[in-house]
């Protein structure tokens, strides 16, 4: 009764946009697919609601073969990061569209958008024409779409990446409420985003894909503390996490002329090269810390990101708070060492903060 | 300075006005007068400087037997040509357009692309290119000197027209709105009828316009593929023109000749400048 994938395989010009997908989705449970732009995620996502044939491999969904159906046949809903909805029509007929293609009857058809429209808080908008909405409402349209049809598989293609800050932040809490409570334990839905944090406070099943390749997949939590190699450490963050190429030698770490003391979790490690991955937050400003050269600072909200530069290593550092820097400046900074990831030579992850390895 | 450009600009304006409209009121003034009042000196004014008369439209109406020209036949031929031809060409150029914007078509080194340039490419010859095949085709299944005949030069003539504008059209509708009425369960036919037409028709207003235009002033074709049996407006107009008609008839047939045009064009105006082209979706 999943929606099983295997072998997914689509090249339509001299490039990979899914390559070797597999998977297996089960009913009522989360899925996020993460991967920057033009990963494949998009492609995933249309292949899965049948607007895409792949070239080779095939879906089966409740043990049928998913490739001989058509897309109007497959009962599954989409909300595009566009805000797509019928501008000929108003919210209330935009919301009863599928319904009425599926020949439900008008009673039922009312109450469905009814329900729709007070999870997606747009009660009263009904008659509204939908060029009148503002973004936020017109992608709560889509989305109310999309649940009224109570389609067994519901795919959100970036859902929030149009819009501003603030309503992204606000939708994505929606997003959580609106997941658990108002969906059926019949559907499968699937995400797909290029935000990290959006993967880590949605917590479902994620799926890093990478030029059409499964990278990674596990809870959410699992892709955060161990991510099996540099680019899924990479893709997994943001900003993505600091790449270091260091030397580790008997008890100290050393890079630019900078030596770190060995922590506990790293002891084991041979001596040689390795790639260290710090996490921006865990670099921090300090009078006890060694020098870089800003060259650049990024103010974000209330954080600012500080872009570093000794010698050769390039690190990016999120400071918690609203600072003015000027560029070129010295500045002092601390690694965390505690956090420090292993990778190998070849991106492999040795050794993680959260679980230890020995490589 | 501001005032100057102001007033330059205003004075400009009015001028040019003037130019556009003074012909019109020539022929409208024309057209109400006798010969009386055409001949003897200089007149503007209806009841002040001639007595209006109706005589002018009245020899449009008559049949040559009783001494007028009967332009009714003519007007009646060529609204029914330049209605039916510009129908048929949105039918068929609005369905080319969309096949052409959401499909990919190959046929060796042909691509969609290509095929939109074909189209266009029927408008970029000269006419006088087309008239030969064209009198030679119609004479050779029988058309020539027919409404059919001109019907289906017409839809040859017009279908680049609404193939051009509806294709820059669709490709301005996003994809995924047809993606999305799929999903919703519309298979690819009821996704063109239910939601993408629906949200084309500022676009097959303009093409429709275009076509009327296009298909009512042509006077080459209809004076090359025409002889005695079928007669269309702009060919009678011009051979009033070489008789010996009046003037006042000849500014009523004028004027009733350019009246859908200039009807036309207010439509076609209005939903120019309201932006309803580009802004219908986004």
């Amino acid at each position: 009764m999943n929606l099983v994938a295997k072998h997914l395989t689509y090249k339509p010009d001299d490039q990979y946009h899914l390559n070797d997908v597999s998977f297996n989705f089960e009913k009522g449970r989360l899925y996020t697919i993460l991967g920057r732009t033009l990963s494949g995620k998009t492609t995933l996502l249309k292949t899965i609601a049948g607007l895409l044939n792949p070239d080779s491999g095939n879906i089966n969904f409740e043990d049928k073969n998913f490739s001989k159906v058509p897309v109007w046949e497959r009962n599954v809903a989409m909300v595009y990061q566009q805000f797509i909805n019928y501008p000929h029509l108003s919210v209330y007929e935009n919301i009863s569209f599928p319904l009425k293609q599926r020949k439900l009857n008008e009673e039922n058809i009312k109450k469905n958008v009814e329900d729709a429209l007070k999870t997606v808080g747009l009660v009263g908008f009904e008659n509204r024409k939908i060029q009148e909405l503002s973004g936020g409402q017109q992608q709560r349209v889509a989305l109310a779409r999309s649940l009224a049809k109570k389609a067994k598989i519901l795919l959100l293609d970036e859902p929030l990446v149009n819009l501003d800050y603030k309503l992204r932040e606000q939708l994505r809490e929606e997003f959580k409420t609106i997941f658990n409570e108002g969906l059926a334990n019949e559907t499968i839905l699937i995400y797909s985003t290029t935000d990290p944090q959006e993967v880590m406070e949605l917590n479902g099943e994620v799926i890093v894909l990478d030029e059409g390749k499964v990278l990674q997949t596990g809870p959410a939590k699992d892709i955060f503390e161990n991510p099996i190699n540099l680019k899924v450490a990479e893709i997994s963050n943001d900003p993505p996490m600091n790449i270091i190429n260091g030397l580790k030698i008997d008890g100290k770490i050393t890079f630019e002329n900078i030596n770190i003391k060995l922590p506990k979790h790293l002891s084991q490690l041979d001596n040689k090269n390795y790639n260290f991955g710090i996490r921006s937050s865990e670099i921090k400003l300090s009078d006890s810390g060694e020098e870089f050269e800003i060259e650049l600072a990024e103010i974000s909200g209330s954080e600012t990101l500080l872009h570093l530069k000794r010698g050769s290593t390039k690190v990016i550092a999120l400071i918690e708070e609203v600072m003015n820097f000027k560029i070129h400046e010295k500045v002092k900074v601390v690694f965390n060492s505690d956090k420090f990831y292993v990778f190998a030579e070849d991106g492999k992850l040795i050794s993680s903060p959260y679980r230890i390895k020995n490589g | 300075m501001e005032k100057l450009y102001k007033f330059l600009k205003y004075t400009f304006i009015i001028l040019w006005t003037v130019f556009i409209v003074a012909p019109f009121l020539w022929a409208i003034s024309t057209s109400f007068k006798d010969f009386q009042s055409v001949n003897s000196k200089v007149t503007y004014i209806p009841w002040l400087d001639f007595e209006p008369t109706l005589e002018g439209w009245r020899v449009l109406i008559k049949s040559p037997a009783r001494g007028g020209v009967d332009i009714v036949e003519p007007y009646f031929n060529s609204l029914f040509v330049t209605c039916t031809a510009s129908l048929i060409s949105i039918v068929l150029g609005t369905l080319a357009a969309y096949a052409l914007s959401r499909f990919t078509f190959k046929a060796g080194f042909v691509r969609n692309n290509d095929i939109t340039f074909f189209f266009i490419s029927q408008r970029i010859m000269p006419p006088i290119v087309l008239s030969i095949p064209f009198f030679i085709f119609l004479s050779t299944i029988g058309l020539l000197d027919s409404l059919i005949g001109l019907v289906v030069v017409y839809i040859v003539l017009l279908m680049p027209i609404a193939v051009w504008i509806m294709v820059d059209f669709f490709n301005r509708v996003p994809k995924e709105l047809d993606e999305t009425a799929l999903i919703d369960g519309c298979n690819p036919y009821q996704a063109f009828y239910k939601v993408v037409l629906p949200n084309s028709i500022p676009g097959l207003i303009v093409a429709g316009m275009f076509c009327i235009i296009f298909g009512w002033i042509d006077f080459f074709f209809a004076f090359i593929l025409t002889f005695t049996e079928v007669q269309l407006l702009p060919v009678k107009v011009v051979a009033l023109n070489s008789s010996i008609t009046p003037w006042w008839s000849l500014s009523a047939s004028a004027l009733i000749s350019v009246a859908p045009l200039i009807i036309v064009a207010f439509v076609v105006e209005r939903y120019l400048s309201k932006g309803n082209l580009s802004g219908a979706l986004k």
